[in-house]
């Protein structure tokens, strides 16, 4: 049946695989390009005398030829990291409450609410942080904008992520397991803890990585709260740069090898984000597996 | 009639314009001047005058279109030059380096040092305030005023105001010792009315502005000169610097045209309403 349904449509299926793929070509070479416009970019900088000063130097004053961006990318770290060690257990702790103990009105409110969030702009976030929370903790020690309030506002912005992805990959377990459990007389925290989380681990895992990445891009939140002094992050109150804010403050205004300096940044910060995704695809994939 | 507040040089949007134009075979649009069209680029200082100015052009002249974009004056050198804009907006005077183009002075505009409004400091001298930009000083009661710590707040790299700031105070950046770092001057604003303990500086005309609509910050004089648009315009006022339009030696007619009516009565009213001072 299949072969001849195969047979008779062949002609068009040809023809939409070749326009299909035509397509998909063109958005593959676009990030080609992206990639390849960056490297370009920033080779008069790597062919340059500077190089070196990427790695070496400590500070950043492009204005006197000095391109240290290893603080930058110190701050980068920090402030994804922290961010996603405060979201995950939230995020984790809101999917079994929305794949285990809520029904009804409850769940789909409470799933709104998270969609809601997930669709806040970030410069929305960012005006909030820097009117509310960096008062607040300039209360604690001024100038209140810092890594922590960075760290508080971005840890908002991926809470959904982790959320959500953690709830798809709860719900993707199969429902056999669920019940093979409670016939066995398991109670439902047992079977969240030791049947659910890990048959649902790759996928979680999947999504915590997603959720980093898209701290590490995130820009005008770090921008608005992190204080974009150049220095590393050695305390939490202490202001920091990231990596995205420096390309968003200075790009506009940037010449020769400054400018090169900042394509080299950013695609730093691409093959950094690109990794991540493909480590996550890799676990999403693992999970299929488990299944 | 349109303005974007974009991070992306007009070369980047032309490149990504150009591409997908050519991949679904269309023409690549001229979006260049050709006539009836203007580009402007630069300076943020600059951009709310241009485009009012831009807007009362266009009334009076149907057809004509200005744009106007943002991106500072490092970017009005380099569209002016390259040709991507007519006419590049310039915050400052031009330097040695940029001889081959031509400043048309439209307004003035001067930097003004501000505090929170509750500081009770009301004056400081060119030594304290070089001493709190370098850390030597970091609490209000080394200069006389109350027990508390000391923000300071810088301008990012490539911005004139930084640039006439430190040239002002004989400074280099790397000597600063900022707390916090800024973009532009509604940034520092917002920094400076949310911190008691903070100093910065802005352009006069968007402090003198926001005082009026009530933002709780205010402005220190410079020496004995009040921070005031009115000293700026007398020419009293020591840390100010010219608004400039800059062209190649030979802009379009439109071009020419809209510089004429930049440098006229016609707009000294806009001029005023945007707080700085008509030259």
């Amino acid at each position: 049946m299949a072969y001849l349904i195969n047979q008779s449509i062949n002609r068009l299926d040809r023809g939409a695989f070749f326009a299909l793929g035509l397509i998909s070509l063109i958005c593959c070479s676009l990030l080609g390009m992206v990639i390849w416009f960056l490297f370009h970019e920033s080779l008069p900088v790597l062919r340059g005398s500077h190089a070196g000063s990427f790695i070496f130097d400590d500070s950043w004053f492009p204005l006197e030829q000095r391109f240290g961006v290893m603080p930058m990318v110190w701050a980068s770290l920090a402030i994804a990291l922290g961010a996603t060690f405060i979201a995950t257990p939230f995020g984790i702790a809101s999917a079994i409450f929305l794949a285990f103990y809520s029904r009804g009105p409850i769940k789909s409110t409470f799933r709104l609410l998270m969609n809601i969030l997930a669709g806040v702009p970030s410069v929305v976030l960012g005006l909030w942080g820097l009117t509310e929370l960096v008062p607040i903790v300039a209360s604690i020690q001024p100038p209140g904008t810092s890594l922590l309030t960075a760290v508080l506002v971005l840890s908002l912005m991926i809470l959904p992520t982790v959320t959500l992805t953690s709830t798809a990959a709860l719900s993707a377990v199969p429902p056999q397991f669920l019940e093979g459990a409670q016939a066995l007389g398991f109670n439902q925290k047992s079977v969240i803890l030791h049947i659910a989380l890990p048959a649902a681990k790759a996928g979680i895992i999947s999504g915590v990585l997603l959720a980093i990445a898209r701290a590490l891009g995130e820009t005008m939140v770090v921008l608005m709260v992190a204080g974009n002094v150049v220095q590393n992050p050695s305390g939490l109150l202490e202001p920091v740069r990231a990596l995205t804010a420096n390309i968003a403050l200075e790009m506009a205004y940037a010449m020769e090898d400054h400018r090169a300096s900042l394509f080299f940044s950013g695609l730093l910060l691409t093959l950094v984000v690109w990794a991540l995704a493909m480590l996550s695809t890799r676990f999403r994939s693992l999970d299929g597996r488990t299944q | 009639m349109k303005i974007s507040y974009t991070y992306f040089p007009l070369w980047i949007r032309h490149l990504i314009v150009t591409s997908f134009s050519l991949l679904i075979g269309l023409q690549t649009p001229n979006t260049l001047a050709d006539g009836s069209r203007l580009t402007i680029t630069g300076s943020s200082t600059v951009a709310p005058l241009a485009l009012e100015m831009a807007k009362r052009y266009e009334r009076q002249h149907p057809g004509v279109r200005i744009d106007v974009q943002t991106g500072g004056s490092s970017r009005g050198i380099n569209d002016a030059r390259s040709g991507l804009a007519d006419i590049g907006m310039v915050s400052r005077a031009l330097k040695d380096n940029e001889s081959d183009l031509t400043a048309h002075l439209i307004a003035l505009d001067g930097i003004s040092i501000i505090l929170h409004r509750s500081n009770p400091i009301a004056k400081l001298t060119g030594q304290e305030i070089v001493d709190i930009y370098t850390g030597k000083v970091r609490n209000w009661q080394e200069v006389g005023g109350p027990n508390l710590a000391i923000t300071v707040v810088n301008k990012a790299e490539g911005r004139s105001t930084l640039e006439l700031f430190l040239h002002h105070f004989e400074l280099t950046n790397s000597q600063i010792k900022p707390n916090v770092i800024i973009g532009d001057n509604q940034q520092g604003i917002k920094t400076i009315s949310a911190n008691p303990g903070a100093i910065g500086y802005v352009s006069i005309g968007t402090a003198e502005f926001e005082v009026t609509f009530g933002t709780p910050i205010k402005l220190l004089p410079m020496g004995d000169v009040e921070s005031s648009v009115a000293n700026v315009a007398q020419g009293y006022y020591p840390l100010s610097r010219p608004l400039n339009f800059v062209t190649t030696t030979n802009p379009s007619e439109l071009g020419q045209d809209f510089l004429r009516f930049a440098q006229s009565l016609h707009v000294k009213d806009l001029v005023e309403e945007q707080f700085f001072v008509a030259p």
